[in-house]
C-alpha cells in the first residue's frame, strides 16, 4: 500500500502531461484545420477535445493509442498482418531463439572462463571490451548479410531465414551480459567454501555442480533479466533495414514512413508490454528455482 | 605441464609433421617460410625428452603467423598443408597463452606487463586467423572483408568518417549525453527531499530500463526534424533513466552514522548534500555515466537508421548495407568502437581522479 500510492501518483501526473503536452503540441495544425475550414469561435472544449483526436497528431493523447492498441490487438484476427499480436509474434520468436541461444552461449563461455587461466585472461579483458562498443550498429550488417547467406547459401526458406538473422542479433546481445554476469556468479563461492569442498575431496565437477552452480542462481537471473530486455532491443532494431515486412519494427518503421503516429505508438506501447512480460517471465523461473532451491522469501 | 598443455604440445607438433609430409607433394622451391615453420614445429616435439621455455611457443605462433600471412599468395586455391599450418599456428598461440598464464599464476612472471601479453595475443590470432582465412579460402568480401581490406578503407575515405564522426558522435551524442545526464542528477537532486515522489519514481525508473526505449527514435524524428537534434533527444531519453535511478541511489548511499554527524556539526541541507552526500554518491553516478556512454552511442546510431541528412555513422552503416559496401560498413563500426572504447576510457580515468577515496580504485 504505501509503494502503490505514490506509483499511482506518478503515473497519474504521467497522464496529465501527457494529455496537457498533446494540446500544446497538436494545437498549430488544429488551428490550420480551422482556418482553411474557415470555423471560426469555436469554443474552448471543442478545441481541446479536437485536438485529442486528430488523425494524424504529432502527439497521441493516451485514449488514442489505447483505441488502436484495442483495435490491433483484440478486434483482428491474430494471423491478419493488422493484428500487433501478429507483429508482437513475429519479434518474439526471434527474441526468444535469440535469448536462447545467446544465454546458452554466455553460460558456456563462463564455465570455460571460470575453469581455464588461459581463456580468463584471453577473452574477459575483450568481453569487457566489448561492451563498451556499440554493437548494436553491427544489426543492419547482420540482417541483411545473413539473410543473402542463409537464403541464397543455405537454400533456406525466407520466413526462417529472416528470422535466424534477427535472432542471432538478439543472441549477440544477450550473451554479453549473461557471460559477464555468469563469470561473476560462478566466482561468488568464498575461498572458505572451496576449502570446505577441498576437504571433502570433491572433483572439480562436483564442486561445480554442488557448489559453483547454485550460488550463481541470483547473478544468472539478474544477468538473464537484462539480456532478454537486450534480446529484444535487438530483435526490433533488426527489424528496420529494409525487407522486414513483419514485427514490431518493421511497424515503427513503416509508421514513420507514412506519419502513422498512432500506429508508432501503438508499436512502441506492445513492444514495452512485451518486454515487461518478458522480463516476468524470467523472474517467475527465478522464483521457481529459488523455491525450488530452499530460498527463503524475503 | 599440464594435461592440457601436454595434449595441445602434441597435437600442435603432430599436425606440423603432418602437414610437412603432405607439403612434399607440392614443388619443393616454393611456400619456403611456410615449410621452415613446419619444420621448426615438427622439431617441437623434442620437449617431450628436453624442455623448451614458453617464449619458444610464442616465437613458433609469430613465425607461423608471418608465414601464412607471407604465403597467402603462392598457392591458389591453398593446398591442404596451409590450413593444417593455420590450425598449428594457432595451437602454438594456445599453447603460448596458456604456459603463460600458469608462469604468471605460479609467480614466476610478474602480472604486470605480461597480463596484458595474452589478451593482445589473442586479439592479434584472431586478425590473423580472419585474414588468412577470409583471403586464403576466397571469402567473397560481401560476406566478410579481410581486416587489411577494412583498413585499407578507413584510411582511404578519412573525410567521409570523419564527418560522420563528427555529425554522430560529437553532435548527437555528445550534446544529449550531456542533457541527459545533466538532466537525470538535477530532478534526482530535486526529488531527494521528497520520499513520496521517490517512492514513486524509484520502481518506475527501474522499469523503464527494461523497456526497448531505442524505439522512440522515429516520434523523434518527425518531432525534430532529421538532423542531429532529433538523435539528441533519443539519447536524452536514453540516459536520462540510468541516471536518475544511480543518483537517487547513490544519494542514499552514505550511512546514517555519518549523516548524524553532519547533523551534530549543525550542517545544512545543502552543506550535507555537497559535503557529504554527494561524494558519497560519486561511485553511484559514475556507473550511471559510464552505462550511458555506451547507451548514447547506440541511440545515436540507431536513431539515424530512421532518416538523417546525408551524414551520420548510422546513416552510412544503414545505406552502405544496402549497397553492399561492406568493408565501408565495417570501417565505420571500428570508428563506433574505437570511439565508444575511448569515451569509456575517458570517463574510468576521471572516475579514478574523482573517486580515489573508494576501495574499488585503491585496490586497483
Amino acid at each position: 500500500m504505501t509503494r502503490t500510492l505514490p506509483i499511482l501518483t506518478v503515473l497519474l501526473a504521467i497522464v496529465v502531461l501527457w494529455y496537457l503536452a498533446a494540446i500544446a503540441m497538436n494545437a498549430p495544425w488544429q488551428t490550420d484545420v480551422y482556418k482553411r475550414g474557415g470555423i471560426e469561435n469555436v469554443p474552448a472544449t471543442q478545441f481541446v477535445l479536437d485536438t485529442w483526436n486528430q488523425e494524424k497528431p504529432v502527439l497521441p493523447a493516451a485514449h488514442q493509442v489505447l483505441t488502436e492498441l484495442w483495435n490491433t490487438t483484440v478486434m483482428v484476427a491474430p494471423n491478419k498482418p493488422r493484428s500487433l499480436i501478429f507483429h508482437a509474434w513475429v519479434t518474439f520468436s526471434a527474441t526468444g531463439l535469440g535469448f536462447l541461444m545467446g544465454s546458452l552461449l554466455g553460460i558456456g563461455l563462463a564455465v570455460l572462463i571460470v575453469h581455464n587461466d588461459a581463456t580468463n585472461r584471453s577473452l574477459m579483458p575483450w568481453i569487457v571490451a566489448s561492451q563498451t562498443i556499440p554493437i548494436l550498429a553491427l544489426a543492419p550488417l547482420i540482417v541483411v548479410i545473413g539473410f543473402n547467406i542463409f537464403t541464397g547459401t543455405l537454400h533456406i526458406p525466407t520466413d526462417p531465414a529472416r528470422l535466424m538473422s534477427k535472432a542471432i542479433i538478439s543472441a549477440y546481445l544477450s550473451f554479453f551480459p549473461v557471460a559477464v554476469g555468469m563469470v561473476k556468479g560462478l566466482r561468488s563461492p568464498e575461498a572458505i567454501q572451496l576449502d570446505l569442498m577441498r576437504t571433502y575431496n570433491a572433483s572439480a565437477s562436483q564442486v561445480f555442480w554442488k557448489l559453483r552452480w547454485p550460488g550463481a542462481m541470483p547473478y544468472l537471473f539478474t544477468s538473464l533479466k537484462i539480456g532478454v530486455a537486450a534480446s529484444l532491443v535487438g530483435a526490433i532494431v533488426g527489424e528496420l533495414p529494409t525487407g522486414a515486412v513483419a514485427g514490431l519494427g518493421a511497424r515503427l518503421l513503416a509508421g514513420s514512413y507514412y506519419s502513422q503516429t498512432i500506429q508508432i505508438w501503438s508499436a512502441l506501447f506492445a513492444a514495452s508490454i512485451l518486454a515487461a512480460l518478458l522480463v516476468i517471465a524470467v523472474s517467475l523461473v527465478e522464483r521457481l528455482v529459488g523455491a525450488r532451491m530452499g530460498v527463503r522469501p524475503s | 605441464m599440464s594435461q592440457l598443455q601436454y595434449f595441445l604440445a602434441l597435437v600442435a607438433g603432430g599436425l606440423a609433421a603432418a602437414a610437412l609430409a603432405i607439403s612434399f607433394a607440392w614443388p619443393l622451391d616454393s611456400a619456403f617460410l611456410l615449410r621452415a615453420f613446419l619444420v621448426f614445429g615438427t622439431i617441437s616435439l623434442v620437449r617431450f625428452w628436453l624442455p623448451l621455455g614458453l617464449w619458444l611457443d610464442g616465437a613458433l605462433a609469430l613465425l607461423g603467423a608471418v608465414a601464412l600471412l607471407t604465403g597467402l599468395g603462392i598457392y591458389s586455391p591453398q593446398p591442404p598443408f596451409f590450413w593444417m599450418a593455420l590450425v598449428t599456428a594457432w595451437l602454438f598461440a594456445w599453447l603460448f597463452a596458456e604456459r603463460l598464464a600458469r608462469a604468471i599464476h605460479e609467480g614466476i612472471l610478474p602480472d604486470r606487463g605480461f597480463g596484458l601479453l595474452i589478451p593482445t595475443v589473442f586479439g592479434l590470432a584472431i586478425l590473423v586467423v580472419w585474414e588468412v582465412v577470409t583471403r586464403g579460402a576466397n571469402v567473397p568480401q560481401v560476406i566478410l572483408p579481410p581486416p587489411s581490406m577494412i583498413w585499407a578503407r578507413i584510411a582511404s575515405s578519412v573525410p567521409t568518417l570523419l564527418a560522420d564522426f563528427q555529425q554522430t558522435f560529437l553532435k548527437a551524442v555528445l550534446v544529449g549525453y550531456a542533457l541527459g545526464c545533466g538532466l537525470g542528477f538535477v530532478v534526482a537532486i530535486l526529488i531527494d527531499r521528497s520520499p513520496f515522489l521517490k517512492a514513486g519514481l524509484l520502481p518506475l525508473g527501474n522499469f523503464v530500463s527494461a523497456l526497448p526505449i531505442v524505439g522512440v527514435a522515429p516520434i523523434m524524428v518527425m518531432w525534430f526534424g532529421f538532423d542531429f537534434q532529433s538523435k539528441s533527444a533519443v539519447v536524452v531519453i536514453m540516459t536520462f533513466f540510468p541516471m536518475l535511478v544511480n543518483t537517487i541511489a547513490g544519494l542514499n548511499a552514505s550511512s546514517l552514522i555519518e549523516r548524524d554527524l553532519m547533523r551534530t556539526y549543525a550542517a545544512s541541507y545543502w552543506q550535507t548534500l555537497l559535503k557529504l552526500r554527494l561524494p558519497a554518491a560519486a561511485p553511484f553516478i559514475f556507473n550511471a555515466l559510464k552505462i550511458n556512454s555506451t547507451l548514447a552511442l547506440i541511440g545515436a546510431i540507431v536513431a539515424e537508421f530512421f532518416g538523417t541528412p546525408i551524414v551520420g555513422m548510422g546513416f552510412r552503416i544503414s545505406t552502405e548495407v544496402g549497397r553492399m559496401n561492406v568493408d565501408m560498413v565495417w570501417a565505420e563500426i571500428a570508428v563506433a568502437a574505437v570511439a565508444g572504447s575511448l569515451f569509456y576510457g575517458v570517463i574510468t580515468l576521471i572516475e579514478r581522479g574523482v573517486t580515489f577515496w573508494h576501495p574499488s580504485v585503491r585496490g586497483a
